[in-house]
Parts: C-alpha cells; sequence; structure tokens
C-alpha cells in the first residue's frame, strides 16, 4: 500500500482512512463490528451506507472469504436521522 | 486460533471486566490464560454502556471503588499505552425533590470524607458547568468534577492490547457450553470448540453471569434487565459538558469528544427477556428528556438507538469473590449497570485475590452470601 493509498478517506463521517482499517485488520480486527468498535467507523449520520461495503470487501482481501460470507455488521434504527424535537412529539408537528 | 487444551486460568467473558482480570493476572506474572467470548471483544454490556466514570456514590464500598477506578482511569493510557478516550467533565447530579437532595447532601458528607470533593452548587453555576441546561424545577444540584466517561470500546481494547502482549490468549465465538469440577474444586471447562482443562476460572460473563454460575452449581439472585440508550449526530462542544443525571429525573446524558450526545434511562417495567431490542417508546420518552433539558438541542438528529443488559443484584452491588461451593471458581458479575466504570479496579482486585493476596480494597462484603445472610449493601444512585 503506497503512502497516497493510506490517505484514501473511507468512513467521512468519522475520517477514518484505509491505512487505518487495513493497519486494524491485520491486528486481528477482523469483523465489520469490531472495526466500528475501534475506529468508529459507520458510526456517524450515513450509519455506514459510504463505507460499509468498502470495508467489507478489505475484509474480504484479507481472510480470503467472498464478501457474500462475511457478516455486515449490525444496522441499528432509526434508518435516517431524525430531530429530537420530532420524536419528542411522538410524530405530531 | 486453536484452543489450547490445558491453562492455568480461564476468563469467561472479554467485557470490561475479563479483559481487566486477565490483565491484571498477567502483569502479576501469571502466564497461562486464556480469554473466552461467545462473540467478539467488547461486544455485550461494557460495549453498550453509558460509559460514564463516578465517585458520587451512597454506600462507602461504591465511593472507594469509584475514586480508585477514577485514580486508575486518569493514568490508564500510559499503563495500558492506548488512549481510553477519557473525558473528566464531572457529573452534575439534578434533584428534582427535597428529599431526594437531602439524601445527596448526605451522600457527599460520606464522599467528602472519602476524599471525594463533591459539593452542592446552585442553579447558576449549574448553568455554568452545563450551559444550556433547563430545570427551572430542580431542587438542587451536586457535583464532582474528576467525573467523567471513557470510551468503554477504547478501554476494553487497550486491556486486551496489554494482555496480550503479556502473553494472555483471547479465543473470540468461543461459548462455554459446561463448566467441570470434581470434589468441590473446578478442573476446567467445555465449551463449543473443545474442552480446557484450569484450576482457575472467572465468570465476567455479565448479563449471562447467572447461567455460566449454574453450570458450576453456585446460584446467585442476578437477573439481566434490558435498558436503552441513544445517540446523536456530533454537534459543537459544550452543549453538555458533564456527565447531566438524576435519580429522581431518571435519565443520564453526555456528550462524546466527537460532540456526539448519548442518553439513557432505566426502563419501565424492567425487561427481563435477554432480548436486545429497541422501542420507539424509549425514543420518544428519551427525546423529550433531552429537549426540555437542553432546548438547543430540539434540532440535534437522533442518529442511532440500541440496547444493553444490566445485570442486576438485589442491592444493586456487584458480586466479587471466590465461590464458597466450587474452589478455583470466582465471580465478577452483577454490577448492576456500573461494571464499565468499576473495571479497571475491580479487575486488579480480583487479580489479587486470585493470587491469593490481600485485595488493597476490602472485597469480603462483596460475597454473594450476604444475600442469604440479609447484609445487603444497598446503594440508592443508580439510574
Amino acid at each position: 500500500m503506497n503512502e497516497r493509498e493510506a490517505e484514501i478517506v473511507i468512513c467521512r463521517c468519522e475520517e477514518v482512512t484505509l491505512g487505518e482499517i487495513r493497519e486494524w485488520i491485520d491486528r486481528g480486527y477482523q469483523t465489520f463490528d469490531e472495526l466500528k468498535r475501534v475506529l468508529r467507523v459507520g458510526m456517524g449520520p450515513c450509519q455506514g451506507r459510504g463505507c460499509r461495503e468498502i470495508i467489507l470487501r478489505e475484509l474480504s482481501v484479507k481472510t480470503g472469504k467472498p464478501v457474500s460470507e462475511i457478516h455486515p455488521g449490525t444496522f441499528r434504527p432509526p434508518s435516517k436521522p431524525v430531530k429530537l424535537s420530532l420524536l419528542a412529539s411522538g410524530g405530531d408537528t | 486460533m486453536t484452543l489450547k487444551r490445558t491453562a492455568d486460568v480461564v476468563v469467561i467473558g472479554a467485557g470490561i471486566q475479563g479483559c481487566s482480570i486477565a490483565y491484571n493476572l498477567a502483569k502479576s506474572g501469571i502466564k497461562d490464560i486464556v480469554v473466552l467470548e461467545r462473540s467478539t471483544i467488547c461486544s455485550g454490556s461494557t460495549g453498550r454502556c453509558g460509559a460514564g466514570i463516578r465517585a458520587q456514590w451512597g454506600t462507602e464500598m461504591n465511593c472507594r471503588f469509584g475514586l480508585a477506578a477514577i485514580e486508575k482511569f486518569e493514568q490508564l493510557h500510559k499503563e495500558l499505552e492506548m488512549d481510553c478516550g477519557l473525558h473528566q467533565g464531572g457529573y452534575l447530579v439534578v434533584a428534582f425533590k427535597e428529599s431526594e437532595f437531602e439524601h445527596l447532601k448526605e451522600s457527599i458528607r460520606l464522599q467528602n470524607r472519602l476524599g471525594i470533593h463533591t459539593r452542592t452548587v446552585s442553579y447558576d453555576e449549574a448553568r455554568e458547568i452545563c450551559p444550556g441546561l433547563s430545570a427551572e424545577d430542580a431542587v438542587g444540584f451536586t457535583f464532582h468534577d474528576r467525573d467523567g466517561h471513557a470510551d468503554p470500546f477504547l478501554t476494553t481494547f487497550a486491556y486486551m492490547e496489554a494482555a496480550r502482549r503479556l502473553g494472555v490468549e483471547f479465543q473470540r465465538f468461543t461459548e462455554v457450553r459446561g463448566i467441570k469440577n470434581e470434589a468441590g474444586k473446578i478442573t476446567g471447562v467445555d465449551t463449543n470448540r473443545g474442552q480446557i482443562d484450569a484450576p482457575v476460572v472467572v465468570n465476567a460473563a455479565g448479563g449471562h453471569s447467572q447461567h455460566i454460575a449454574r453450570m458450576a452449581g453456585v446460584t446467585i439472585p442476578n437477573s439481566s434487565e434490558r435498558h436503552e440508550i441513544l445517540i446523536t449526530e456530533p454537534v459543537e462542544p459544550g452543549v453538555c459538558p458533564p456527565m447531566l443525571i438524576s435519580f429522581s429525573g431518571n435519565f443520564y446524558i453526555q456528550q462524546r469528544p466527537n460532540g456526539s450526545m448519548i442518553g439513557g434511562c432505566s426502563p419501565e417495567g424492567h425487561p427481563q427477556d435477554y432480548s436486545l431490542g429497541v422501542t420507539w417508546d424509549f425514543l420518544e420518552s428519551m427525546s423529550r428528556t433531552f429537549v426540555k433539558l437542553l432546548p438547543r438541542t430540539r434540532d440535534v438528529r437522533v442518529v442511532r438507538q440500541w440496547s444493553g443488559l444490566y445485570n442486576m443484584t438485589p442491592d444493586c452491588q456487584p458480586i466479587l469473590c471466590e465461590a464458597d461451593e466450587v474452589k478455583g471458581f470466582f465471580l465478577s458479575c452483577g454490577y448492576s449497570g456500573h461494571g464499565f466504570m468499576f473495571g479497571p479496579i475491580s479487575g486488579e482486585l480480583l487479580a489479587q485475590l486470585i493470587l491469593g493476596q490481600e485485595p488493597r480494597i476490602p472485597i469480603e462484603m462483596l460475597h454473594y452470601s450476604r444475600f442469604e445472610k440479609g447484609e445487603l449493601l444497598v446503594e440508592p444512585a443508580v439510574v
């Protein structure tokens, strides 16, 4: 991996680079959820919409398993960020 | 990684307790330690918790544990050679009832006597500590500036990485199915990947610790309650610098170093079905708490909600001991929602007990026999 490749930002919400992701995969953090916990990838407002597929491909390369066999990690509600005031109103605007 | 067939110590559970115990044992020279985790590291209650650390407690035992834990957290990044995300913005405790405020003031006297510099603060001062706070209906506030929060993931991983460097083995996706004992002594564990012979087994299984205890023939009165929690998108720092908490108001709210805010409360009905689901009711009621207490958060968006298990005991204090019935079987469980913050100190104390040393803070009152004897140490300050 050259320097320019290492600096590519994969998770834009939490500003995590390809270099960091590969480093932690090499250290044994070989599921999406483990990388999420140590690097916060997928924890920002987009909830992994931007980075999940790329990270699963990185895990696939490292583990030799096809992406279809790699657990995509946990998906949590709400599916889109919702304002506290809207939730507090019980949905009545 | 193949599973070894023998070990000096088997630790069940790779949350903060298991990782801290393994690290402290390895640091003391025990080399052959295996930590078994049925999922991945920090996947249970530790990784789901509200991350708070406090010394503002209502019992002497918890005050001692809380202060000792804060002292550990303050130097942990050096000891473990990894950032643990410590943020000491204090705990601002909000009382909404006169009787509650009287209890808090009584606790302050206890805390002050033990070297914890908690004090009462006025509403104006509370608003300086937590700008944007709206709590006209509060009766009083207490504050301790060394309280705060840390990152549960980074702290647990820091312990795991440090333990690994000392030779500890971590086995993920390994579920304990049985515990072997002969003539009142532990002889090993049975897992989905084979057996391990060991003279010492530690139960640090969090929400499932009562099941693990039963496998060893030990009955503890723990139960596991589902508690819910949410996190917002990151906003500018300074919206909620302290951990804002109320026992009568039933909430805690904090702002992570990156700006996102976390909030949780004690659930209605105290669900005990071991499921980790989430509810709309929580989302709605917690959001109401946010906008009432911190009106400026109205337009902040919730990004995620999840839940975790509080491993409850009848007095909301942990079980930290060796079993009477089965020698070599140690328990560190029942933290009742405070396992993360106590992890650094409880791990050290249990390691001392396992090594046959005198724990530097007395723990004999934390034996589960207290429940049968009726010697409960009821902790009032729990959300």
